[in-house]
């Protein structure tokens, strides 16, 4: 269990400096997610072109992995399509879980240093929870 | 400090198994024993020692091994009654844990007296289970729960309490020991009053029963709710200190076997009480730990139980205040529960968690079921060291140092 794969650089820049953070204005979707155990809550709001995600932003509470994956999360999901985002998403449920192969990983960018949480079990929820919030935000379709 | 005095002592530290667990070859340092203490040897070895010579059912067996069983499983109620002063016998139901007991108040009391327009009085400092069994009985019966606001240190505002509780006011219901903020509730003076007032008080004892004397008989409390595992006993264990007169009008919590005396096909009655509350095969094997823990909370003493456990608490906010950027809640002065609450500037409490971890520092970290009273606090989480009697000075030095690289890790970046 090494601290410094968990907290590594990229993460602690997002955590700090988070991307796409605040309210959206106009927003066609948006979903509110919660961790039960630890409190942290977060909004993903977002505006959809077809089934493309044209813009997101998000706010809340969270500690530095959730708040990181979600700052990176933004940064990806904006322009891809709702299917697009769901492979990516299978992804990143399996690269924190340690199931992702290192070949696979070029692709992600930033969201690669998440890899790290899959020796931190407990953690894992907390890099998971802005994905399944904007999963279900896609899904609200009000 | 006269070594006699001093209650961890090597001797004290061997009697703790768990202690000897190492992590990445660092000695585990537990500061979490609010959530659940360890357990001594004694317990556990009452416990394989029941299940190995006087495992069997109790109350149903005309054999001796089963009338052992049932000999062992009352003599914990009787030790119980003499550790807390309960004034009269049947007074106290088993359960699995503080919130069964406030559950079983719930179901066979509120469920039966609580009417339309009644009034609960709980308070901002309330753990889940003493708020949402409550929420769940008021919507149903359309009562109403008032909460009994709190000042920045985590006092009860008093004067709110004494003017809501003329307004009529079923039951009162707070904590003794708060898990959040180790701070102390007078339970006896919020007894009294309510009593005046006509009202019933039940006290969450999760955190008091483990850290200090607990006199039933002076607390004059209705209700009184312990966990057994916070008290050194096994997981699975707890129990409801209730009066007796509002035990036998009570209706029964659980329907089954053991809590009845006579079964036809139309229905049913009763058994006598307290066995009426407890249907079913319960926790034997832990109710039999559950007594040794008793036995050597008594060997120790809970007067130097608490002097420790404060201390140890006292001594760490100063410690750790040392360090820029901690926040400390709840009060600098007394924390009977031996719990310091904490935040390291914005640092997020899980963070805190998983680096003092990898230093082999186990410490709570999020809301600790107090959601509400963390929106008081203004804060989403926070970090909570405890402390029992195994804890050392040494310990303190090992969150310090802990804390230390928390403010390296992410001083860069804050
Ligand atoms: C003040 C307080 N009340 C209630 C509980 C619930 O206890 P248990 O989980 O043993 O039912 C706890 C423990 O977490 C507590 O600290």
């Amino acid at each position: 269990m090494e601290l410094s794969d968990l907290y590594r650089e990229v993460i602690l820049t997002h955590a700090t400096h988070p991307h796409n953070y605040g309210a959206l204005d106009h927003a066609d979707r948006k979903s509110h997610g919660a961790n039960p155990i630890c409190g942290d809550a977060f909004d993903i709001e977002i505006r959809l072109d077809g089934d493309r995600i044209s813009d997101i932003r998000f706010h809340g509470m969270g500690c530095s992995i959730s708040k990181a994956s979600a700052s990176m999360m933004t940064e990806m999901a904006k322009g891809k399509t709702v299917k697009e985002f769901e492979e990516l998403l299978d992804k990143i449920e399996k690269l924190v879980r340690g199931e992702l192969p290192p070949n696979e990983r070029a692709s992600l960018g930033d969201l690669a240093a998440l890899a790290g949480v899959a020796s931190f079990p407990t953690r894992v929820k907390c890099a998971i929870l802005p994905w399944k919030t904007l999963e279900s935000a896609i899904e609200s379709d009000e | 400090m006269n070594p006699a005095n001093d209650i961890s002592s090597e001797s004290i530290l061997k009697d703790f198994p768990t202690l000897k667990r190492r992590f990445d070859g660092k000695r585990l340092v537990y500061l979490d024993s609010a959530a659940t203490s360890l357990k001594p040897e004694s317990v556990i070895e009452a416990v394989a020692d029941f299940y190995r010579n006087h495992n069997a059912n109790i109350h149903r067996g005309v054999y001796r091994l089963s009338q052992e069983a049932t000999a062992l499983y009352e003599e914990t109620r009787k030790k119980l009654k003499r550790f807390f002063n309960v004034p009269e016998d049947g007074e106290i139901v088993y359960t699995k844990g503080t919130t069964e007991a406030i559950n079983l108040v719930v179901i066979s009391w509120a469920r039966k007296f609580l009417k339309r327009g009644d009034t609960i009085l709980l308070s901002q400092l309330e753990h889940h289970s003493n708020m949402v069994p409550w929420q769940l009985v008021a919507r149903e019966r359309d009562a109403r729960i008032l909460y009994i606001p709190i000042d920045d240190r985590g006092n009860l505002d008093m004067d709110f309490f004494l003017n809501a509780i003329k307004g009529g006011v079923r039951l009162v219901s707070v904590n003794h020991i708060s898990n959040v903020l180790g701070t102390m509730n007078p339970v006896e003076e919020i007894a009294k009053v309510a009593h005046e007032n006509g009202a019933l008080v039940l006290i969450d004892g999760a955190q008091s029963a483990p850290h200090i004397p607990v006199d039933l008989r002076a607390i004059g409390a209705d209700f009184y709710a312990v966990s057994g595992h916070k008290m050194l006993g096994p997981t699975g264990t707890g129990f409801l200190y209730a009066k007796k007169s509002l035990l036998k009008e009570m209706d029964p919590y659980q329907a089954g076997g053991d809590m009845i005396r006579e079964v036809t096909l139309e229905g049913a009655t009763w058994n006598e009480i307290p066995y009426k509350f407890e249907a079913g095969t319960q926790n034997i094997a832990g109710i039999v730990g559950l007594g040794a823990a008793v036995d050597y909370l008594e060997t120790i003493g809970m007067e130097r139980i608490r002097e420790h456990g404060e201390r140890l608490a006292l001594e760490t906010r100063r410690r750790i205040s040392e360090i820029e950027g901690v926040r400390l809640f709840g009060s600098d002065d007394s924390s009977p529960g031996g719990v310091v609450s904490f935040n390291v500037g914005d640092i997020h409490a899980h963070d805190v968690g998983t680096i003092l971890d990898s230093y082999g520092v186990a410490i709570r970290t999020g809301h600790h079921c107090a959601q509400p009273l963390m929106e008081r606090l203004g804060v989403p989480a926070t970090a909570r060291a405890s402390f029992h009697i195994y804890n050392i000075e040494s310990d303190i030095e090992s969150l310090y140092n802990g804390l230390k690289k928390v403010t390296e890790v992410f001083g860069k970046w804050s």
